[in-house]
């Protein structure tokens, strides 16, 4: 009896967890496309019609919001890779005594509420705000110049708020990097241009990977930066923004649904060409 | 490895204007909670005052938002930890069969986009045919918040040294009196900053939050809706208490963490952070 006891003993344990995440996590994924698949209206009820014919009308209609919204979400990739990198590496190999307390330094501010931050990025760089503003009173800047509602200040307000998922996995991977190895390089003569092309930053890769995905797969679904810092102005909305509204104003779930799912398998298909490209498989969280 | 302009000036450098880059809402936020402007654009200086912090307490439109999300935060946060623990001692200490499908289960709600999460469980909702409010907001902040700690605890039980059990054990302590009396005080100090972890998600938590709350409003969402005509400087107000809530757990993370133990669990909080 010990003996069946100890074999369910990890089921158990598991069971409410599994259970809650299967039910709300899981079910629903399949619920969507189910939803997606249907006609109807939010007052006289949906019917299940296998109406396929919705995602070629969602690519069709949608196609270029989602190709803005990739766009955006790789150049934020990018440029938190080219802020996150150098900050990583120093934090890793020049932090000394002091590695964990920069650490928190650097996400201390996203202790404050997503929206607040997001909020007062909007109140620095309005047309006639801090930022701006000042500039403009000392002459430095046209009145008519704008940022906000443009395509960089989404960008940017992404790139701000997606900042430590990329810093994080960095300093992961390059603190654990055996400091031993660039020693020999540098023993073997590598400049220190080399040794860290050849030996540290092909160690660095998986925290590039994850830092990628990290930042990549929630900001192509953002919708909170474009509703704020671009103002909701129709040349930056992204993708994000339209299945919120088509479910929450418009009440179109079919539409919404469907929008949300290929929003999902092309993540995940740029994703998997992504890591087959890189090759890693070290992609544990 | 000192010497080089590169690493003593540039690098250095840099890394301070980034931090001086990621602080500059924060710092507009705390200048802006002590504003006192007149109407609803809080986007000038127009003199000090204390007011913010003091008026909040009576405007029931604050309040009862904050007071909703406080309660969604403690009760998510004491479900989770729970379910995220035991998943996690699961995890870590048995051989079974389902493993690898059971840690896809925990990793992709933690990469997958927000609206998807809030979106797919809001088809869930319509399909049933349930209204929606403060339940089904609570099921939500349950389900994405599993995932942070069963990671969070399981940094804390990959260092564990079995042995300490063992001994429990030949000293004839039964299976549950040496969980208790070993084991879990010493992976408490994992549960707790899962679960600080938790909370602070949860309290934060605006796009998952939109999809379940139906006619309820958290306070993220009522900062949102208020937003739309100008920041009212309470919520800058509220956002340094936060901030400084947050800097005194830490602060008490790192002391503990000092006085032994690892980094890990501070690592993942700096993760999940949002």
């Amino acid at each position: 009896m010990p003996g069946v006891r100890r074999r369910l003993t990890p089921y158990l344990l598991l069971l409410p967890g599994a259970a809650w995440l299967l039910l709300f996590f899981a079910v629903p994924m399949g619920f969507m496309l189910v939803m997606s698949l249907e006609e109807g209206s939010l007052s006289g009820g949906y019917h299940l019609t296998w109406n396929w014919g919705i995602y070629p009308t969602v690519v069709e209609q949608y196609g270029n919001l989602f190709a803005r919204s990739v766009s955006y979400a790789l150049a934020t990739t990018v440029l938190t890779l080219a802020i996150g990198y150098p900050m990583a590496y120093t934090i890793a190999f020049y932090g000394g005594r002091l590695k964990n307390a920069l650490l928190l330094v650097v996400v201390m501010p996203f202790f404050v509420s997503f929206v607040i931050r997001t909020l007062n990025w909007q109140l620095i760089l309005s047309d006639n705000g801090l930022f701006f503003g000042t500039l403009k009173n000392a002459g430095l800047l046209d009145r008519s110049f704008r940022f906000l509602a443009t395509p960089g200040s989404v960008i940017f307000g992404l790139t701000y708020n997606f900042l430590p998922f990329m810093v994080l996995p960095l300093y992961v991977a390059l603190e654990k990097i055996d400091r031993r190895l660039i020693e020999a390089a540098a023993d073997l003569y590598a400049g220190r241009a080399q040794a860290f092309w050849r030996i540290t930053f092909p160690l660095s890769v998986p925290g590039v990977v994850a830092g990628s995905l990290l930042t990549f797969i929630p900001a192509v679904g953002d919708f909170i930066n474009a509703d704020i810092i671009g103002a909701r102005s129709p040349e930056v909305v992204m993708i994000g923004n339209v299945i919120q509204r088509q479910f929450l104003n418009n009440n179109n779930f079919p539409l919404a649904a469907a929008m949300g799912f290929v929003l999902v398998a092309g993540t995940m298909i740029l994703v998997g060409i992504y890591t087959r490209l890189v090759g890693t498989d070290q992609l544990t969280a | 490895m000192g010497g080089s302009r590169f690493s003593r000036w540039l690098l250095p450098g840099f890394t301070g204007l980034v931090v001086a880059f990621l602080f500059t809402p924060i710092v507009v936020m705390i200048i802006f909670s002590f504003n006192s402007p007149r109407g609803h654009q809080n986007i000038t200086w127009q003199g000090f005052t204390f007011d913010n912090y003091l008026t909040m307490w009576s405007r029931p439109d604050i309040t009862g938002p904050l007071l909703t999300s406080l309660v969604v935060a403690v009760v998510s946060t004491i479900v989770a930890t729970a379910f995220g623990t035991m998943i996690a001692l699961s995890l870590t200490r048995y051989q079974f069969h389902g493993r690898s499908i059971m840690n896809l289960l925990i990793f992709i709600p933690m990469t997958a986009p927000e609206i998807i999460l809030g979106a797919s469980l809001l088809t869930l909702w319509v399909a049933l045919g349930t209204g929606r409010g403060l339940p089904t907001i609570l099921v939500a902040h349950i389900m994405f918040n599993i995932s942070y700690v069963v990671v969070t605890v399981r940094a804390r039980l990959i260092g564990f040294n079995r042995a300490l059990e063992e001994a429990g054990m030949d000293l004839y302590a039964t299976e549950s009196t040496t969980f208790w009396k070993v084991t879990f005080p010493i992976i408490f100090p994992g549960i707790l900053a899962a679960a600080l972890l938790a909370f602070a998600l949860s309290i934060d938590d605006y796009v998952i939050t939109l999809f379940s709350a139906g006619d309820t409003i958290t306070f993220p969402l009522w900062v949102y809706g208020a937003s739309r005509i100008g920041i009212p400087p309470e919520v800058n107000a509220l956002g340094t208490i936060f901030f400084l809530t947050a800097f005194a757990f830490i602060a008490v993370q790192v002391w503990a963490q000092r006085r032994g133990g690892r980094g890990e669990e501070a690592g993942t909080i700096a993760v999940a952070s949002r």
